[in-house]
């Protein structure tokens, strides 16, 4: 009985991080247009583009190869495993310990790097810009993320997100190194899914694009993973911060029915919250020129250098 | 003493140290100046929280004067010799953005070790709290020097002003003449800077320190 | 003690492979019979390695031959760490046979590489059986000189000359720090055998350090010691460039470890203070160079330099926790560099054979006038995408699991009571991320600009896929990658016993974890699991592929490229390899090359093209070699007037000599009785 209720809440999670993906980026789209004092979109609205997406017919380029093809859906897997990795309302489910916080930061990074050569794939110079722009983001911005995995890591003992947030739980204080990492976070996670300041999703100026760019020559149903993938990937992230940083609500393994619910409601408002500051944030700064981002993630990474080196120094910062 | 006052007034030293950083890298002259009352207001939270753990009243009184002279007085003093200058438009080249980030880096790290290990047997709370002390004034004396405007030397030197209150504060409280005497000193510097640069930029029609060198009368 | 035979006798039968071949005069089937030859005789001493390192576990078999000096001899020993250096090497060059069976047929002057081929992996199993410095000494230097004869194999071309003049001084140099090393090492007694060395403890272990991080270290490529490796790799034939890539930076590796962990006894604290920057540097330094690079062989010989830092960062840690009494620790991070060494040769080498497949079918090693070839070589890109996807670290292949290791090594470190590793492992830790991240953007540009987009000239258009030997060869290293990735414990576990020796602890037992995950210290700390990963992975690409197919549309219409509706049909307008590099250049290339970008535009009205220069420098030249070869001519110049002297001062300089002889025994015996 244990077991599948295990089995079932593993099963739930990676249903639901599928379900929430395109309703959160429907939900900031909604909120930011109405910050904006616009109506804006219908809520479920990325759902219908989904699906009209889906069921039109793929136009390729004539030189489009076959890691054309296969790219987003290894973009999508990938992107999807580390969504189901992050707890979201339970920690220590029943696969979470095949891949801790350096495994999903580096499976994020594959989805980057394919992501780069698809870009580069048809010989445009459009996908060039992004993905060139891309990698150099990443450069930066990959190594903050692991700075902070390491300072989570010193704290808590451990590198797996599951004791990570029991630690954060239990131990809950105000730390510098703490805040430092949270910093650090907001940064990178604005790097990672191209929001304002570094990139701007809804641009359709090319050459201000990074993300944008690379996905230039999709259409049909590799946009549409593509897209859906995108939408995972903002929805791991929020989820990361909050299961790091605001962890109340998370059922630990093995509870009752009862606390996985609290545990979904709980998130759910989290992701509203998360959600909200985010758009907020958005529609109050500008978007930087692009070689401004190499010093703005050069904060990130050294808030994420100094964090892990008070840890290293003093056990009590 | 553990826990959250102790946590508290880590977030609040470090957090001067963060700021201490901002300062480093900010070029457009209202910014620095806005950061710099951002140092002070710190401060005072750092100040007040350390009379509030310690039960020590008479460090509220530093506190308030960090936070009206260095929070709002002294930067809106500061705005206004700016704008009389004329410079509020430039922005200064901070020659190597990265290389100045990286050496602060390296300048914490030295004040974290240096303090940690010759502090080793006094009181935790004062031993870290000394430690980012350290390092905001390692910090200031940085911003001096890859510094090219006189104001955001003045600036620099005031940093590394509050980074020895800091000190002073963590090390178990100071006499409250000493803190006066401290701020006075700070006034009148101030006001003597203030008005040196007035000279200076009659005679000389600039602020620039690269200018100002050529007339020191020695040759490279 | 049979593996320990069988291995000894390979190098006979590797010698005697080219004089075979030459007696036979069939130069016509000479290649194929000399690297068939040579890769039945590597997987033969594969074997018998693997069997002593699976089976043997710690015990050693020595034997001793009367060859070599009269009063040495020659020892031979095997143990644990020889039985996996010899795994490694002899997998490497089985690989590189392999590919060459194929590779091989294309090369015009088959007489300079065929009887140096089999010699030089002579030599590299020489040095890794060797037990006393004599034989070891000779061994390093024959490995030395029949890789430099391969690297002059085409020494019509200026720069591999100069490459290969380098490449010989550089060896020297490094041969003479080990000899010094072995001096200091063997000390007053003079013990020259490996046994003795560990009996007696060196009067300066320090200095026999730092002359082991410059004899082998310039050999692996440690920085500032590295330059002649991007010049001399890509000068060799490529299967060539695979084994001193893959395989011989690794032979130097192992001489670092038996010198530094075995022989010079118990670390000192400050050891590792110096390796660990310095391969933290290295690691930094490599990719960013290898970033800077268009020509594509270039680019892979920097890169080998940067995983040379994360083997030594994870070396140096391993010092590290030795010094300070932690077992535990030490068996991790050496673990994580041992791994690193066989991850490092596997996709090196896949990646060198990919790179010698794109010269021969189209002339060319510059990646700007290639592209498009995954149309053209499909096999050759595929398995050259397995390399780029292993070499960047990411999951599920085997370059992430060595990387998860030392980063699990360096989480240890606060533990260290000493306040120079406290410092210095977090920023060699950014620096390791740092260099993890630009090598992932590295080969995102090489494979990008190689492989995909439109064919810049002609030579990439009419590219044809490489010979069946070179892809089996490809195919083979490619599903090793695949499999050491997934099932990372049996390696953890084989590795196990090198460890102890070195170390005298081992990592927790991996085989005997549920679901095949690795553990390095416990489970809440943290652990990661390939094979689940990988299957997920693959259930949730072909569950994605299925529904899409199954439940909307599956239609597909070719077209002309979108490019915003501003196609262009000229392949000039792709991005090149400088330019895709160009934002990273700006970011870290003004501090480190001291990049300058410098546009030179004409006045308006005036026809001709706009030129943009940029210029690089290299740091280390300029500031060690530059000065060093400078004062080199400035003494040769000053010592060149004594070859024009009269007779009088001919006769005046032995007078002098003499004079100056007979004072020295003057103060000895006035000293000394």
């Amino acid at each position: 009985m244990d077991l599948i209720l295990e089995l079932g809440a593993q099963g739930v999670q990676m249903i639901l991080v599928l379900v929430l993906a395109p309703l959160l980026l429907g939900y900031t789209r909604k909120v930011k247009a109405r910050l904006l004092r616009r109506r804006g979109p219908p809520l479920l609205q990325p759902y219908r583009d989904l699906l009209r997406l889906i069921r039109k017919e793929a136009v390729l380029a004539e030189n489009a190869s076959w890691l054309f093809r296969s790219g987003p859906y290894m973009i999508f897997s990938a992107t999807w495993v580390a969504a189901a990795l992050v707890p979201t309302f339970a920690t220590g489910l029943y696969v979470s310990w095949t891949a801790d916080l350096i495994a999903i930061t580096a499976l994020l990074g594959s989805t980057r790097f394919f992501l780069g050569l698809v870009g580069m794939d048809v010989g445009t110079s459009f996908g060039g810009i992004g993905s060139s722009r891309e990698m150099m983001f990443a450069s930066l911005a990959e190594p903050a993320m692991i700075m902070i995995a390491f300072t989570l890591a010193l704290l808590a003992g451990s590198t797996q997100l599951s004791y990570i947030a029991q630690f954060m739980l239990t131990h809950s204080s105000l730390r510098v190194s703490l805040g430092l990492a949270l910093a650090a976070l907001v940064i990178v996670a604005l790097a990672e899914n191209a929001r304002v300041p570094v990139d701007n999703p809804a641009t359709h100026l090319e050459l201000t694009m990074v993300h944008e760019a690379m996905v230039l020559e999709y259409s049909g149903r590799h946009l549409a993973v593509l897209e859906f993938a995108a939408a995972l990937k903002l929805l791991l992230y929020l989820s990361l911060i909050g299961c790091i940083f605001v962890p109340w609500g998370l059922a630990p393994a093995g509870s009752s029915l009862a606390s996985y619910a609290v545990g979904i409601a709980t998130y759910l408002g989290k992701l509203a919250v998360g959600g909200f500051l985010l758009v907020l944030l958005e529609t109050s700064i500008a978007k930087m020129r692009v070689f401004r981002v190499p010093d703005f993630l050069g904060i990130a990474l050294m808030l994420g250098l100094l964090g892990m080196l008070l840890l290293f120094v003093s056990r009590s910062f | 003493m553990h826990g959250t006052p102790l946590d508290v007034a880590h977030m609040l030293a470090g957090g001067m140290v963060l700021v201490s950083f901002m300062l480093l890298y900010q070029d457009r002259m209202f910014a620095l100046l806005n950061v710099f009352a951002l140092h002070a207001v710190v401060l005072s939270a750092s100040v007040a929280w350390q009379a509030h753990i310690q039960n020590a009243p008479h460090l509220y009184v530093p506190a308030a004067i960090a936070l009206v002279l260095k929070g709002i007085i002294i930067p809106v003093a500061l705005h206004r010799v700016v704008i009389r200058l004329g410079i509020h438009r430039t922005i200064e080249t901070v020659g190597g953005i990265g290389l100045t980030m990286l050496l602060g880096m390296g300048l914490v790290a030295l004040s974290m070790v240096v303090m940690l290990r010759a502090a080793a047997t006094a009181d935790p709370l004062a031993r870290e709290d000394l430690a980012f002390a350290l390092s905001v004034l390692l910090l200031g004396l940085l911003m001096m020097v890859t510094r090219r405007n006189a104001v955001s030397q003045i600036v620099g030197f005031m940093s590394l002003e509050n980074g020895l209150i800091l000190a002073a504060t963590g090390a178990r409280g100071m006499p409250l003449v000493v803190e006066i005497s401290v701020a006075f000193s700070v006034l009148v510097a101030f006001i003597v800077i203030g008005v040196f640069l007035f000279r200076i930029r009659e005679r000389f029609d600039s602020v620039e320190l690269q200018a100002l060198d050529e007339f020191r009368g020695e040759r490279r | 003690m049979t593996s320990l035979i069988i291995a000894l006798w390979s190098v006979p039968a590797l010698l005697s492979v080219p004089v075979l071949a030459v007696t036979t005069r069939r130069w016509s089937a000479a290649t194929r019979l000399i690297y068939g030859a040579c890769l039945a005789i590597c997987l033969v001493v594969l074997a018998a390695a693997l069997a002593q390192l699976v089976g043997g576990g710690s015990t050693a078999s020595s034997v001793q031959l009367p060859v070599g000096l009269p009063w040495i001899g020659a020892h031979f020993r095997m143990d644990a760490l020889a039985a996996f250096f010899l795994v490694v090497t002899n997998l490497g060059a089985a690989g590189a046979s392999l590919f060459a069976i194929g590779y091989g047929e294309h090369e015009k002057s088959p007489g300079r590489v065929l009887p140096f081929y089999p010699a030089f992996l002579a030599g590299m199993n020489l040095v890794i059986l060797a037990d006393d410095a004599f034989t070891f000494l000779v061994s390093w230097e024959f490995m030395s000189l029949s890789s430099w004869a391969l690297v002059m194999a085409h020494h019509q071309d200026p720069e591999n000359r100069r490459a290969g003049y380098i490449y010989i001084m550089m060896a020297s140099f490094g041969t003479f720090a080990l000899l010094l090393a072995f001096g200091l090492l063997a000390g007053g007694s003079g013990g020259y055998a490996f046994a003795d060395m560990r009996a007696t403890t060196a009067a300066l272990p320090g200095l026999v350090l730092i002359l082991v991080l410059l004899g082998a270290g310039s050999k692996a490529g440690l920085v500032p010691l590295h330059v002649w490796l991007p010049l001399a790799h890509p000068a060799a034939p490529s299967h060539v460039s695979a084994l001193m890539s893959g395989v011989m930076t690794k032979v130097a590796v192992y001489g670092f470890i038996r010198i530094v962990f075995d022989l010079n006894g118990p670390p000192a604290w400050w050891w590792s203070v110096v390796v660990i920057p310095l391969a933290g540097i290295t690691c930094v330094l490599g990719v960013l160079s290898a970033l800077m690079q268009h020509d594509l062989k270039r680019l892979l010989a920097y890169h080998t330099v940067e995983n040379i830092g994360i083997i030594f960062i994870g070396l140096g840690l391993a010092l590290a926790f030795s010094a300070h009494q932690m077992p535990a620790a030490a068996a991790l991070a050496l673990t994580a560099a041992l791994l690193h060494v066989f991850n490092h040769s596997l996709f090196k080498s896949l990646l060198f054979f990919g790179a010698g497949s794109v010269l021969v079918a189209t002339g060319e090693r510059d990646m700007e006038h290639l592209g498009g070839l995954i149309h053209r070589m499909p096999l050759t890109a595929f398995t050259f995408l397995t390399g780029c996807v292993a070499i960047s670290a990411l999951p599920p292949l085997n370059g992430f699991v060595s990387e998860w290791l030392t980063f699990q090594a360096i989480l240890l470190s606060p533990e260290v009571p000493s306040w120079g590793i406290k410092l210095i492992v977090p920023a060699v830790g950014a620096m390791l991320a740092l260099s993890a991240a630009l090598a992932a953007a590295c080969f995102v540009k090489a494979f990008g600009v190689t492989f995909l987009g439109r064919a810049r000239t002609p030579v990439a258009q009419e590219a044809q896929e490489a010979d069946r030997c070179s892809l089996a060869a490809m195919f083979c290293l490619g599903t090793l990658c695949l499999v050491a990735g997934i099932f990372p414990g049996f390696l953890i576990d084989g590795l196990a016993p090198v460890v102890e020796g070195l170390v005298g602890a081992r990592m927790p037992a991996q085989g005997t974890i549920s679901w095949l995950s690795i553990i390095p210290v416990a489970e809440s700390r943290s652990s990661y699991n390939g094979l689940l990963v990988f299957v997920f992975i693959t259930i949730s690409t072909l569950l994605a592929i299925e529904i899409i197919h199954r439940f909307a549309s599956r239609a597909v219409r070719r077209g002309p490229a979108w490019d915003c509706g501003y196609p262009d049909p000229s392949p000039a307008t792709q991005y090149t390899a400088d330019s895709f590099a160009q934002p990273i250049r700006r970011v870290f290339g003004e501090v480190v090359f001291l990049a300058r970008e410098r546009v030179d535009m004409p006045a308006p009205g005036d026809a001709r093209p706009a030129r943009m220069t940029v210029t690089l420098r290299d740091l280390v030249w300029d500031a060690i070699y530059g000065p060093v070869g400078t004062a080199v001519w400035y003494a040769a110049e000053k010592l060149n007037h004594l070859q024009f002297l009269t007779i009088r001062q001919y006769l005046s300089v032995v007078l002098a000599a003499l004079v100056g002889l007979l004072f020295v025994l003057m103060l000895v015996m006035l000293v000394w009785t």
